[in-house]
């Protein structure tokens, strides 16, 4: 690998080309790298998390089908969907890049953008959602602290209140939605900074700075989009689908 | 050995390529960068150095005359919070490091100058931040945080000084990332792994631990955070939430950051004893990979802070052998530098003091900490002051020493000047001496079961105190006295040649003070670490005789 550097670069020189690298190749490759480090850092963040939903889903699993099944499963469904398809076009818009595809690489990630902020607007609806059921936990809003209602038997149903069954407490269930909402909005907010990433992009590839020669941003970038995606692979089944058949839906 | 010429001296280096505050504020040259932290790690290890001289007068008598408690209580916990995230783990990776890590790869600069810029702003906002806290009224948790006092009871800025953690974390996290991949792409042509100084081995396995590591911490602090903000439990008991998980999460991060500020200091004084007995380090490999090892145990023994917090028995078990099993990496390094002594040709210059002072008492630290990762001896000994002992040894006797060798050795490359040698060897002296003298009663004490945090204790613990106090001042001499001469010496030091101790290393085969690019043309490496000539033979062939490279 360091053989390469020896002679002058075959790219030529490009002007995208920080004066501390000997050529575009070992500049990409540093970039590369750089963020796959980075992204394992931002496993270990969420691994926190992760770790917490855990320990709490094994002590409290009663509490937790309770809460998970209150989730709406369909909306949250349609955003795993709209999430593998923007990564989806999200490796096309790197693949555009690297062959020089400059309008489809445009097109696909302006499309990108529209299937994140569909991501969030939907979330934004199941935050709604809950915050409607007085499901926000603690005082995050603090007029609106966590009281939900909860079905009683022999009453009508409703699917506005919580079911529980056996086992399942009202406080823990708070813990759920704690998790869920500091797991969920954790991602959101990486959502919110891909958008913010993919406009730079956007600006930049409109005036034509990326192209076969230079499209580390773009590849790097891509990097970081997939990585958000697959958080919520983990989160989808985690939060939404574990414990269904325990009941306690609605 | 390859023929090689040090550059005749040119007028320009990094220091005076530009001038002005914009110039340096605004720098992306990682050896401005790393100017900017030393200094701000030095205004912090002040701050942290005068809280540590309030506890120790506090303690001067049995029932504390100086401060009340709630004051006590800050005193101790800032003294901490400052001297761990503000000057210990920054301490030598950001400075020496990002000096020297691109020199002595033959490399330009960090891959990306722009986020090591950013990496001392994030530090910069983060310490401003605690500071503010400190100000504002200050924190009295211990600088562990531990739930649910800082969670529901604690009075103090707890939000604003974990806000401030959590900031200057992205700091460290940006740092080892810039290391990992600069080591990784940036080597000059021929600069193979094995050639690498041991230096860049141990910062490249302390960074790796900042990567993995402090964004555990980072997520824990902001859990804490809106526990106590919005009510919201995971930690909480009242919630249904578990204290301990707190402390696993805690110490997942805080216990291998003791490898993030030993790691380094032991890359320095791998660099002090090779260099000062003019031998190739006996057996390279086992001590670059010694760093390695240490890094991935270093990740596996946090449950032995968890001894006495309702962890299972068996947990226990596995941890404490776990932690016995990390002090075997941490003796390779020891014998090994031992080993590098023997029929060496030493020079006792003030680095290698500082060096020597490191092996013996990281070796007392680390001995110890095989007391306290011992089950039985730990439940006697856990919150006495024989841990803060310990762990003072490490970070203090450890860290400090190496950085302040390091500091000297290579203070002609970063500054262009010579310290004065005798002052050097004496201020070395008196902090070994002032140092043994603060915390070696603090073993006895902590042996006899004075506990940590508390400033009324028994009287007949009073014999040790006052031993400790003034140990503490001589140290704090002993650091003053360095202060004051390399203050002086960076205007009327001697100028320092290319090579003032006549090394191989690559760092000084270029000017002192470096140029901004570093090296004029990009190196081609065909020696092995630590190859030495004799010093005449290397005079004969041109190699470091500035004169003739004048010429």
């Amino acid at each position: 690998m360091a053989e390469s550097y020896v002679t002058e670069s075959e790219v030529a020189h490009h002007e995208a080309l920080q004066h501390h690298f000997e050529n575009m190749e070992q500049q990409r490759e540093a970039a590369a790298l750089g963020m796959w480090v980075f992204l394992v850092t931002e496993i270990m963040f969420f691994g926190g998390m992760f770790l917490a939903y855990t320990l709490y889903r094994r002590v409290y699993p009663q509490s937790f089908a309770v809460a998970s099944n209150h989730l709406n499963i369909w909306l949250g469904a349609v955003n795993t969907i709209i999430l593998i398809c923007s990564s989806f076009t999200m490796a096309l818009a790197v693949y555009c890049t690297q062959v020089g595809k400059r309008q489809l690489q445009i097109i696909f990630l302006i499309v990108t953008m529209v299937f994140g902020a569909g991501f969030l607007g939907i979330k934004a609806v199941e935050y709604h959602e809950k915050y409607v059921d007085n499901l926000i936990p603690g005082r995050l809003i603090p007029s609106r602290p966590f009281n939900p209602a909860v079905n009683q038997e022999g009453a009508p149903h409703d699917e506005h209140k919580l079911t529980l069954i056996a086992g399942a407490a009202v406080k823990q269930v708070e813990l759920f939605y704690w998790i869920y909402f500091a797991m969920t909005g954790m991602h959101a907010l990486h959502m919110i900074i891909g958008l913010g990433i993919m406009s730079f992009l956007l600006y930049f590839s409109i005036r034509g700075h990326y192209g076969p020669e230079y499209h580390n941003p773009v590849e790097i970038s891509g990097l970081y989009w997939h990585f958000v995606d697959i958080v919520w692979i983990f989160l989808f089944p985690l939060l939404y689908l574990l414990g269904r058949h325990m009941g306690g839906h609605g | 050995m390859e023929e090689f010429k040090v550059p005749p001296p040119s007028k320009i280096n990094y220091l005076n390529a530009d001038y002005g505050l914009k110039s340096w504020l605004l720098t992306k040259d990682h050896k401005r960068i790393a100017f900017l932290y030393l200094g701000s790690i030095s205004v912090f290890f002040l701050i942290g150095g005068i809280y540590a001289m309030l506890i120790r007068l506090e303690l001067l008598s049995p029932h504390g005359q100086l401060l009340s408690s709630t004051t006590y209580n800050k005193v101790f916990t800032q003294h901490g919070i400052i001297m761990v995230f503000f000057f210990l783990l920054p301490s030598i990776p950001a400075t020496l490091g990002n000096f020297l890590v691109p020199l002595m790869i033959g490399a330009k600069d960090l891959a990306f100058p722009r986020i090591n810029l950013l990496s001392w702003y994030i530090y910069i906002l983060g310490g401003a931040v605690t500071v503010y806290a400190l100000l504002a009224g200050g924190v009295d948790t211990g600088w562990t945080f531990y739930v649910p006092f800082s969670t529901t009871f604690s009075n103090s800025y707890v939000v604003v000084t974990g806000l401030g953690i959590f900031i200057a974390g992205f700091s460290s996290i940006l740092t080892g990332l810039n290391f990992i991949v600069t080591i990784h792409t940036m080597r000059a042509p021929g600069m193979t792994w094995f050639r690498l100084p041991l230096f860049i081995w141990s910062h490249y396995a302390a960074s790796l631990i900042m990567i993995l590591g402090t964004p555990v911490i980072a997520i824990t602090i902001l859990l804490v955070a809106f526990e106590r903000l919005a009510h919201v439990g995971i930690f909480d008991p009242a919630n249904g939430g578990d204290p301990v998980l707190f402390q696993h999460l805690f110490w997942f991060y805080s216990h291998p950051a003791v490898y993030i500020m030993v790691l380094p200091g032991m890359g320095v004084v791998s660099e002090l004893i090779a260099n000062f007995s003019r031998k190739n380090v006996f057996g390279y490999s086992f001590v670059a990979f010694s760093s390695l090892a240490i890094a991935v145990f270093g990740f596996l023994v946090w449950g032995h802070h968890l001894f006495v917090a309702t962890q299972s028995v068996y947990a226990g078990m596995i941890f404490s052998f776990l932690s016995f099993a990390v002090g075997i990496p941490s003796a390779v390094k020891v014998f090994n530098w031992s080993a590098t002594l023997y029929k060496g040709s030493i020079s006792y210059d003030t680095p290698m003091l500082y060096g020597l002072g490191f092996i013996g008492l990281f070796t007392i630290g680390g001995m110890t900490g095989l007391f306290l990762a011992a089950l039985a001896v730990d439940v006697h000994l856990s919150d006495t002051y024989f841990v803060i002992a310990h762990f003072h040894y490490i970070m203090v006797g450890g860290t400090l020493l190496a950085y302040l060798g390091g500091l000297h050795y290579w203070w002609p490359k970063i500054t262009g000047r010579m310290y004065p040698e005798g002052w050097g060897r004496f201020s070395a002296l008196v902090v070994f001496v002032g140092f043994n003298l603060t915390f070696l009663p603090q073993f006895v004490a902590g042996y006899m079961g004075m506990p940590r945090r508390y400033h009324y204790y028994p009287p007949e613990f009073q014999v040790l105190n006052v031993l400790s106090t003034a140990g503490a001042s001589i140290l704090g001499v002993g650091l003053i006295i360095p202060l004051i001469y390399l203050l002086w010496s960076m205007r009327y030091g001697p100028k320092a040649p290319a090579n003032p101790w006549h090394l191989p290393g690559l760092e000084w085969r270029t000017q002192s003070p470096p140029p901004t690019e570093n090296f004029e043309t990009t190196p081609i490496v065909t020696w092995e670490a630590y190859e030495f000539a004799p010093i005449e033979e290397m005079e004969v062939m041109g190699r470091f005789s500035e004169t003739k490279a004048e010429v």
